[in-house]
């Protein structure tokens, strides 16, 4: 794949078509999500979108902007690496029967992960944490045989003390030359 | 006040100063064609509801306001697909109003059903689905602030048959709250400076100005800044009339049918001033080869457009009459402390003498066969210029905007972005229906007429009177061209004939006056007959010479370098790697 990988998160107003026409733009664009997770937030009316995709820096500029001139998109926020953190919930059932049971529990003691369903055959663990980390976990779990997996895609904050809308858009102002940039509608 | 949905979607159109509307009623729309007849708003009841959305367009080209188009469910929203995605192209401000199947049967593949929100998702600025009349009257505020603000575009309203038949309490929204759209208009100063900077440095600078110009009123600043700066201009198709082609400094169009003074200015300039426009594929050609000595300066209200093909050296986002006027200011206190314009008169001689070395140019026989040029030149000497214009795309177009020579903005109306074929007609309706005091003239191609001619119909019914110039090759033109000059001369599916169908008598069905020049000898009268009518619709079927191509013509792919003025700049093409695709 081309380009490097890029967290994006979104503030959506919560309206009904605003999931379809991120999405959209994406693909009309050319371009591939990787990942994207959406949830509300803490003010009401606005819902969070947390899109990851494989690009680089130039076509990633023309997402971004383009994405800003969706109405209903009030905010979005590049995350540099690094500068956020950066999370993903996974389920994983995997085969675990006579010797690979204690085996597989042991792995998943080590990654912090919890067994939520228990059969004859198998366990389903629930797992936490960087993408990374939910890849190393995977990993090791191929070996027993993965029989189902649902991840929920990567959801981020930036660190610090500001929330995504007192933070500027990168420094889009000297970019594009606006006045004040908005960060919302042409 | 207890109204209906339908009653409030009307006294919200009346609330936004709407005086018109295109459409076609049917079935999901029907509750909103009752309240229609009380409504001071005229609905001119179109043939077709594609039709309706260029008519909508036309009418927003001519007048700068929002043009307005109704349709039914389903077919009819579908109907609308080209023209909104020929407005979304073209930054065309248009609302197009649609009925919906009622609310509890959305979904379920309901007669007359489509999911038009979705279906014009990505061929619209922004969409809506109404689904609570208390809500209709704040939905059409928001669509025509979207619409007509910005860069401009098209917004798409449904509304399900049974909200325009619920009963609310009208209320009218003094606000509107659109917490995710605050385009910028206003440049930075700070960037402002350096362009100014940056053009007093130019030794060769052009001002590049596309259709923004036009959209943000912004004619009168950019002939100061041109005047005052002695800046040559180019001006692209959606920016003809922008700035006077009389004018010394204009250079005309550029593009690939565009003129070599224009093309070759901008390919030797070291300055582009972008103003308004978005270095699409038909101006820049080869993009790698485009300009390649310049300096951008990118002036735009859609940031999205700055950078997106070439970069910026000085990016200013905001709107085109604010950072011109901005920009004219500081250029001329710069001037004056510089004591004057910097000397530039090599390069304005230049570009002088290429246009006196390399016009516009035809050869029309006295004897025949009749130029396609020809007869557009005469309409134009005819009209002394004092029309709109509207164009449909391809041949005739290009013709068009080479030998029209405009001096006012908005008097020329045409399908840029997406090469709408079927454009004119309609349009043409539209404009004469915003522009009653003007004279209204499309210039249309044979193929492009046989398209939309079905609103002849209802120029006649609604009285809205135009004319409309049939540039009649017998041929889809631009393609057998393209065959011609790039597929070794086999024709392929381009021949329509010259009298199938017979224009003067389909012209004549629909009410209009038919008539015909075939010889230029025929062609000064007929252009004088057509006129001296006034009360009702012409259209002139002039036979034209088949075999005339367009030129100046830039092969799709070539740099702008490889201009080729005319036909004996042709070579060969046998290489078939060499033939370049559209």
């Amino acid at each position: 794949m081309n380009g490097q990988l890029h967290t994006i998160s979104v503030l959506v107003e919560d309206k009904p078509g605003v999931l379809t026409r991120v999405a959209g733009l994406f693909a009309a664009r050319g371009f591939n999500i990787d990942s994207l997770a959406v949830g509300p937030t803490s003010d009401d009316g606005l819902s969070r979108m947390t899109v990851v995709v494989h690009v680089d820096r130039k076509p990633l500029e023309q997402i971004t902007k383009q994405l800003n001139k969706l109405i209903n998109v009030i905010k979005i926020l590049e995350h540099d690496p690094g500068e956020a953190v950066e999370r993903e919930l996974m389920l994983v059932k995997v085969r675990a029967a006579g010797e690979d049971r204690p085996r597989v529990m042991e792995i998943s003691t080590v990654f912090r992960a919890n067994v939520v369903d228990v059969t004859r055959s198998t366990l389903t663990l629930e797992a936490t944490g960087k993408p990374e980390k939910l890849e190393a976990l995977l990993e090791l779990l191929r070996d027993f045989g993965v029989i189902e997996l649902s991840r929920t895609g990567r959801i981020a904050l930036a660190r610090g003390d500001k929330g995504i809308r007192e933070r500027g858009a990168r420094s889009k102002v000297a970019a594009v030359g606006a006045e004040e940039w908005t960060g919302g509608g042409v | 006040m207890k109204v209906t949905g339908a009653q409030a979607l009307f006294k919200a159109l009346e609330g936004e100063r709407v005086d018109t509307v295109f459409g076609i009623p049917g079935g999901a729309i029907l509750p909103a064609y009752d309240p229609l007849i009380d409504s001071k708003v005229r609905h001119v009841l179109c043939r077709h509801e594609q039709g309706a959305g260029h008519a909508a367009e036309g009418y927003a080209w001519a007048s700068g306001r929002v043009g307005v188009a109704m349709a039914t469910s389903g077919p009819g929203g579908c109907n609308l697909v080209t023209a909104l995605a020929d407005a979304k192209m073209d930054s065309v401000p248009i609302v197009a109003i649609t009925g919906q199947v009622p609310s509890p049967v959305v979904g379920n593949d309901a007669f007359q059903e489509a999911d038009i929100c979705g279906i014009t998702m990505p061929i619209t600025k922004h969409n809506y689905l109404v689904t609570d009349a208390n809500l209709i009257a704040e939905t059409l505020r928001e669509a025509f602030h979207i619409a007509s603000t910005g860069r401009p575009g098209p917004v798409l309203v449904d509304i399900p048959k049974d909200v325009l038949l619920q009963e609310i309490t009208w209320r009218w929204p003094e606000e509107i709250d659109l917490p995710g759209y605050k385009p910028t208009t206003k440049g930075n100063l700070r960037q402002v400076r350096s362009a100014a900077k940056m053009i007093m440095e130019s030794k060769r600078p052009v001002l590049y100005v596309g259709g923004g110009v036009i959209k943000a009123n912004a004619s009168k600043e950019l002939f100061r800044l041109a005047a005052d700066g002695r800046l040559p201009v180019t001006t692209t198709l959606m920016a003809r009339g922008a700035f006077p082609d009389a004018h010394e400094l204009a250079l005309g169009m550029p593009g690939m049918h565009g003129g070599y003074p224009a093309v070759t200015a901008m390919q030797k300039a070291d300055l582009l001033v972008a103003l308004g426009t978005r270095f699409d594929d038909r101006v820049t050609g080869q993009l790698a080869a485009f300009a390649p000595d310049a300096k951008i300066i990118h002036v735009d209200i859609d940031p999205a457009e700055i950078g997106k093909n070439r970069n910026a050296d000085v990016p200013i986002v905001g709107d085109a009459k604010d950072v011109i006027a901005k920009l004219h200011a500081e250029l001329t206190r710069q001037q004056e402390e510089a004591g004057g314009v910097p000397d530039r008169s090599e390069w304005l001689l230049t570009l002088e003498s290429w246009k006196q070395t390399y016009p516009y140019r035809y050869d029309q026989p006295a004897d025949g066969p009749l130029k396609p040029q020809f007869a557009i030149e005469r309409l134009y000497e005819a009209t002394k210029g004092d029309a709109i214009v509207v164009a449909g795309v391809g041949q005739h177009q290009m013709w068009t905007s080479q030998f029209w020579r405009f001096s006012e903005p908005r008097t020329w109306v045409n399908s840029g972005g997406l090469g709408t074929m079927g454009f004119a007609v309609p349009a043409a309706l539209g404009a004469a229906a915003a522009r009653p005091d003007k004279r209204v003239v499309a210039v249309d191609g044979d193929g492009c007429f046989q398209m939309t001619a079905q609103e002849l119909a209802t120029s006649r019914t609604e009285n809205i009177p135009f004319i409309t110039a049939i540039i009649n090759n017998a041929h889809l033109g631009m393609v057998r061209q393209w065959q011609e000059l790039f597929y070794e001369e086999r024709y392929s599916q381009v021949y329509l004939s010259y009298d199938v169908p017979d224009y003067v008598k389909l012209a004549e069905a629909y009410g209009a006056i038919g008539l015909r020049a075939e010889h230029p000898d025929e062609v000064d009268a007929v252009i004088e007959k057509a006129l001296s009518i006034t009360d009702r619709s012409v259209v002139i079927d002039f036979r034209v010479d088949q075999r005339e191509m367009c030129f100046p013509m830039v092969p799709a792919g070539a740099s702008n370098d490889d201009i080729i003025v005319g036909p004996e700049g042709l070579r060969p093409t046998n290489e078939p790697a060499e033939a370049p695709v559209a």
